[in-house]
């Protein structure tokens, strides 16, 4: 009995104690997923991880992740060798809204980032200044990156809010000028310049010399712009939203010398030209694979890990077929001929690859890479050559054989064997990376990717992928677009001094006197293709409606004007060499070359006025009535 | 034979499709062309395009429609009260302008299926084209004829023959062109252009062509009528 008693008695207090606890304490429970935003911003490491995902979503025109391949193989420069890519070679041009962008969401988190950690009361003063600068560096570069597509756009720099009163008009911001924009993205820099680190080895996250070299980059399109303009009058709006008028090209042309000029004196940082290595060519692919301090070109980088969610398919997706870590899968990028003649000789004079002599016989080579030879030394490092090396084997890239009779002996595979005349024996009469028309994952061009390709063991597998860092800025580019500022500004010596530095690593020794606007266009393009530049170079001098024309390209306009900037580049075009069978002919056993455009080519690129600008969406337009529809939308 | 109960619920999938839609399906077809004086203003296909807008719905977007080669058009949207552009800088030709020279709107009533075709005024008519074949090559004679001129002129920047297999003629679908720069043009009212044919894999003994001029800050191209040859 008394044990019973006992029993109720304890259980009723405990009923008693278990319900006097205070509501407010039992329901006010903090979440266990969300970090509120005092919690976030009382310490550096959290904020600091929210500062990661604004790094994370920044955005570029080309990228290494997912499928960033596809970006580098548009505009004639490659082709795609993957059945459902064949469109980007068969479009006669591109869609007026391809390109654009409009993410006010990502500027106002970044925008609220400002915000709250300028609030922030238990952040040191020196985190929350480099902090609020990062965020402000990213915030200008996205906005750059938006003008580059979109010309002036709503500049906003406060996270707007709603009232809930009906009404928002507050919210409407019309589009600022295209020149604002820059202007934008010019000052930020300078503010926020001497808040972040002068730091050689700051590679990932925001530097001075990621903001000089953002601000110089900046500049520099908007100076071309203005100067360029003139070209196409039809690309502009009364309101300048799109346009920058003639009269400020000096001044922007002399803030991108400014703002290069900062870097190359040293002021960010002891930044300078990679050459590390002997071999010119080995040097200039390690400048985009090594990761080290050694590495002082690079200024910033998208940077991957292995073995961390952040890796990239780049090498998986590009490797050479037969030295492909994944079986089936490799070989999509090939860059075109157009690109790979487009690299001079070391005398500095233009020349096709010579297939044929001045009678119209072909050219005989010993060896494949001797076609090459006695070029600049980016070409080997940007393209891997037919007989190139990666990973310690050699490229096997041949179309067949050709005969004496003038018929050429191949097959569909390099699996199917074929007899060769006055022989019983069965042997491979194509190379095993190609070039058979419409064979995907192999090379139809003749030539595969060097550059981002990961030599790393195993890089080439899906499981453990690659992380070669995706450069944005680097050293190289601030010297280019010192230059190319000088020239403008009619100080050729100062031009010559930047560019023959950029040359000479290249192995061109022979230094230039007296730049011309032709030479810094095709020093950009050989410099820096497959980087995301060739589009909005070609915009800003509003060069892409001449050299993107829709007409389609004959093997005699291939081979012709190489190094002009109007050089029309409409259709990527492949060179296929060939074994020569003539046994007892003292050229059998060497190799000729041809021109070939790969069959799956059919249409020609045509870049129409339309897509100076990329169109803004119905969306937009509808929810905003301050936005001024684009010049030909 | 039994029916499972699975075969009946058959039955009833026909009855729930035929459930009323909502909306009507759009029935109404406007067509037309556009036309100088009644005479053909050859356009490259899908280039110039043109923008229904029917205020009162949803988002403010354009219902967009592109013109074929003849200049004509087709469109099928549901009646309603419209407003029709061509906009600014598209189409080798003027449309109707404002005083401020801006391309001005068209107000439609759509009721029922219709023909409307569109006056506009073209830099420069192909005229008189008559083309000659003799083995492989295809040659044309013809004029090119100035319409707006004074202040608001355009120079040629150049004139092309264009010769493809299919219907599709234009600087984007040719198998041989030729072409002649504004700067050569002594006597636009007696031209002549010629291409030499390359041989058509499968064989085929006609091709079609086309004689486009390129206007200096226009960007689409006006095309004389296509014509199919025998070779």
């Amino acid at each position: 009995m008394m044990k019973k008693i006992y029993t109720v008695f304890t259980f009723t207090a405990l009923l008693f104690m278990g319900a006097c606890k205070k509501d407010s304490a039992f329901l006010d429970v903090p979440p266990k997923q969300i970090i509120p935003e005092e919690v976030a911003f009382s310490d550096p490491a959290l904020a600091l991880s929210v500062l990661g995902d604004l790094y994370n979503r920044q955005l570029d025109f080309s990228s290494l992740d997912g499928d960033g391949w596809r970006s580098f193989v548009d505009f004639s420069e490659a082709f795609p060798s993957e059945n459902g890519s064949y469109n980007i070679v068969q479009r006669t041009g591109w869609g007026y809204g391809e390109w654009g962008i409009w993410d006010y969401g990502y500027i106002r988190d970044m925008n609220l980032f400002i915000k709250r950690a300028t609030a922030a009361t238990k952040l040191t003063e020196a985190d929350k200044a480099r902090f609020i600068a990062e965020a402000r560096f990213l915030r200008a570069n996205f906005y750059f990156e938006m003008a580059k597509r979109m010309g002036g756009i709503p500049l906003i720099t406060e996270p707007m809010q709603y009232d809930y009163s009906g009404n928002v008009t507050n919210l409407q911001v019309p589009r600022s000028k295209e020149s604002e924009v820059y202007d934008f993205v010019i000052s930020e820099a300078e503010a926020i310049k001497n808040i972040l680190p002068k730091d050689v080895n700051q590679k990932s996250r925001a530097s001075k010399g990621a903001a000089l070299a953002m601000e110089a980059r900046a500049a520099l399109y908007a100076g071309s712009i203005a100067k360029y303009g003139f070209k196409t009058p039809q690309v502009t709006l009364p309101g300048a939203e799109v346009g920058i008028p003639a009269g400020l090209a000096g001044g922007y042309y002399q803030k991108a010398l400014a703002a290069a000029q900062e870097i190359i004196n040293g002021q960010a940082g002891g930044y300078q030209l990679y050459k590390v290595l002997p071999d010119l060519s080995e040097n200039f692919a390690a400048v985009f694979l090594d990761k080290s301090s050694v590495n002082q070109e690079s200024i910033f980088i998208e940077d991957f890990k292995v073995n961390s969610a952040k890796v990239h398919g780049f090498t998986t997706n590009n490797q050479p077929f037969s030295i492909s870590d994944e079986g089936l899968d490799a070989g999509r990028l090939n860059p075109s001929l157009n690109l790979v003649q487009a690299f001079e000789k070391l005398d500095n004079t233009y020349a096709p690859i010579a297939t044929k002599d001045g009678q119209g016989n072909p050219v005989y080579y010993t060896n494949q890479l001797d076609a090459f030879a006695g070029r600049d030394a980016r070409l080997a490092g940007t393209i891997l050559l037919p007989n190139g090396a990666f990973k310690g084997k050699n490229v096997d890239v041949w179309a067949g054989y050709q005969l004496a009779d003038g018929s050429i002996l191949t097959s569909d595979d390099a699996s199917h064997l074929a007899k060769l005349p006055g022989t019983d024996v069965a042997v491979q009469v194509v190379g095993k990376d190609g070039p058979v028309n419409g064979q995907e994952f192999r090379s139809q061009t003749g030539f595969y990717i060097r550059k981002y390709l990961d030599p790393q063991v195993g890089s080439g597998r899906r499981g453990r992928q690659s992380d070669v860092a995706f450069i944005r800025y680097r050293y190289a580019e601030v010297l280019l677009n010192a230059a190319e500022a000088a020239f403008e500004l009619g100080m050729g010596g100062i031009a010559d001094g930047y560019i023959n530095q950029v040359r000479a690593r290249a192995g061109l020794t022979r230094a230039i006197q007296g730049v011309t606007f032709d030479q810094i266009v095709h020093e950009r393009r050989v410099e820096l293709v497959f980087e995301g530049h060739t589009l909005y170079d070609m915009k800003r001098w509003r060069l892409a409606h001449i050299v993107w024309d829709g007409s389609k390209m004959s093997v005699s306009q291939l081979v012709s004007d190489i190094g002009l900037s109007t050089k029309k580049n409409t259709q990527p075009y492949g060179l296929w060499p060939y074994k020569y069978y003539n046994p007892g002919n003292p050229n059998h056993g060497k190799w000729l070359f041809k021109e070939v455009l790969p069959t799956a080519v059919t249409g020609a690129n045509m870049f129409q006025m339309g897509n100076y600008y990329s169109t803004i969406g119905d969306d937009v337009l509808s929810a905003n009535p301050k936005i001024v529809k684009q010049p030909n939308q | 034979m039994k029916l499972k109960p699975i075969y009946i619920l058959l039955f009833f999938l026909p009855v729930f499709s035929c459930k009323k839609d909502n909306y009507k399906e759009l029935s109404t077809t406007l067509k037309g062309r556009i036309l100088y004086n009644n005479e053909e203003i050859g356009l490259e296909y899908d280039r110039v395009p043109m923008e229904f807008y029917q205020m009162g719905f949803g988002k403010k977007g354009a219902i967009t429609a592109s013109f074929a080669q003849d200049g004509s058009y087709s469109v099928l949207f549901s009646d309603g009260n419209y407003k029709v552009i061509i906009p600014n800088g598209q189409g080798p030709f003027k449309w109707h302008q404002n005083a401020a020279g801006v391309n001005d709107t068209l107000t439609l009533t759509v009721n029922g299926s219709q023909t409307l075709d569109l006056q506009a005024i073209p830099y420069y008519l192909i005229r008189n084209a008559v083309y000659k074949v003799s083995g492989a090559d295809l040659t044309a004679t013809f004029r090119v004829d100035q319409i707006i001129t004074g202040n608001t002129a355009k120079k040629i920047e150049r004139v092309n023959l264009y010769v493809n297999k299919t219907q599709f003629v234009s600087g984007a679908d040719n198998i041989a062109n030729s072409e002649l720069s504004g700067g050569a043009i002594t006597d636009p009212t007696a031209l002549t252009l010629k291409v030499n044919v390359p041989a058509i894999v499968p064989v085929q003994n006609y091709v079609f062509a086309r004689i486009g001029v390129k206007i200096e800050g226009l960007e689409d191209m006006v095309f004389s009528p296509l014509q199919k040859i025998q070779l």
